[in-house]
């Protein structure tokens, strides 16, 4: 049996102004994925047609194994989503939420409750209506890592959280990680919390997927090439160049797909060689995703 | 929690640190076995507990491993974890490398000259007693 927790095949979704279109995605267990994209490409929308909140227009969909949004109730039990637009009951306290999660799911860990409680300096008998915004999403996340759901999708999970609570928050999904057979799938803008915890990477933009990619690859093949180039000289004709920068005699290159022969082939005129952080691979690659659609 | 992060404490990853993420753990880990920190034969901590413990993705610690193991400075036994590597057990499996390409040869030469398994055999423990009267 292969063991995706999401699977995801040629779905579509329209909506009147967004289409999202044929997006395929899988998820492994034990594997953490990071979903990176401009405001408005689909993330949510991806994240919700996943947990069955929406149903696709076409393509298939299966969450644990189960076809969703058909088996949704039966694939739910394990899996725990968090998104930032979610409420609390403002009058309630907060232990209230933790007593009527630990009603609902009988998986509710009461103990690793009450450890995150204290890792995330929060108070049981604080009411959700005075809860700070930082301290909303880490209730939030609170209530679904304390159920230990194998899967968690995570819409923004770090988004209002100072560097210390991120710190935290990021350091308990790690720990979620030492199990081989829980996963998680999270989307952020920040791009360097994606970097530092992601196995595998996909970036969408405009409702498609871009590219979807082994962290370690991305990094590895992506390069940015200075060159500088003698009067009257001009460069060769090359291959994987998804970026061009030219400035009198100095040249920025971009490549996807840098080797040491690409190198060979600048050959003398080659200033510098320069690994990329996964935020200018991710623009780099949209804008030329963009270029490439003709948009 | 904190126990667990003060076994690899002095693992540190640095966001302004050109290298990639796997290649300063790599040469974190590589520094600890040069200095005898971690002595040949130390386990080293799951790849999972790592990632945990250094808060990066179970591929990044993966990718500096699987250099490690390639470079020779740990070696993996498949559900048992990663070791660090004996030096002198790896200059010992060199040695016995080198030894049966030596016996092949003379195998090779013993088949030209027309010899049997048991007339090599028996030349070799002659060869084992002139060594031992010396």
């Amino acid at each position: 049996m292969d063991n995706k927790h999401i699977e995801m095949r040629g779905v579509r979704k329209n909506f009147q102004f967004f289409t999202l279109d044929n997006l395929s995605l899988d998820l492994e267990a034990g594997e953490v994925m990071g979903f990176v994209g401009p405001n408005g490409a689909g993330k949510s929308t991806t994240l919700r047609l996943a947990m069955g909140m929406i149903a696709p227009d076409a393509g298939e969909i299966r969450l644990m194994g189960h076809a969703i949004p058909a088996a949704q109730a039966a694939a739910k039990r394990d899996v725990g989503y968090v998104s930032a637009d979610m409420r609390l009951l403002p009058q309630a306290t907060f232990g209230w939420h933790m007593e009527f999660a630990k009603s609902i799911y009988p998986e509710w860990d009461g103990g690793y409750a009450a450890t995150l409680v204290k890792r995330f300096n929060l108070r049981p008998e604080q009411s959700a209506r005075s809860l700070s915004l930082g301290e909303r999403v880490k209730a939030v996340l609170l209530l679904a890592l304390a159920r230990r759901p194998r899967l968690l999708i995570l819409d923004e999970p770090t988004t209002g959280l100072d560097p210390v609570a991120r710190h935290e928050v990021i350091s308990e999904f790690m720990d979620v990680l030492r199990d081989d057979d829980r996963s998680i799938l999270f989307s952020s803008h920040n791009t360097v919390d994606v970097e530092r915890i992601s196995d595998r990477i996909t970036f969408i933009d405009r409702g498609r997927i871009v590219e979807c990619s082994n962290k370690e690859d991305f990094l590895d093949r992506w390069r940015r090439i200075h060159v500088q180039l003698p009067a009257g000289a001009s460069l060769p004709e090359l291959p994987n160049i998804v970026g061009r920068v030219v400035d009198g005699q100095f040249v920025t290159l971009t490549t996807d797909r840098y080797s040491e022969g690409l190198r060979t082939l600048i050959g003398p005129y080659v200033r510098e060689v320069q690994r990329m952080n996964l935020e200018e691979i991710f623009v780099a690659n949209v804008m030329h995703c963009r270029e490439v659609r003709g948009s | 929690m904190l126990c667990i992060h003060s076994m690899y404490s002095g693992i540190n990853i640095s966001q302004t640190d050109a290298r990639p993420m796997y290649l300063q753990i790599l040469e974190q880990i590589r520094a600890r076995v040069a200095a005898g920190d971690w002595p040949a034969g130390k386990e080293l901590p799951s790849i999972r507990a790592l990632a945990a413990a250094l808060n990066v993705s179970v591929i990044t610690i993966k990718r500096a491993y699987l250099d490690l193991e390639n470079e020779g400075v740990i070696v993996t036994r498949h559900g048992k974890g990663s070791f660090v590597a004996d030096v002198n057990g790896l200059a010992g499996e060199l040695r016995e490398a080198q030894l049966d390409e030596h016996l092949a040869e003379a195998a090779e030469i013993g088949r030209q000259l027309g010899l049997t398994e048991e007339d090599l055999a028996a030349r070799l423990r002659r060869v084992h007693r002139n060594l031992d009267k010396k």
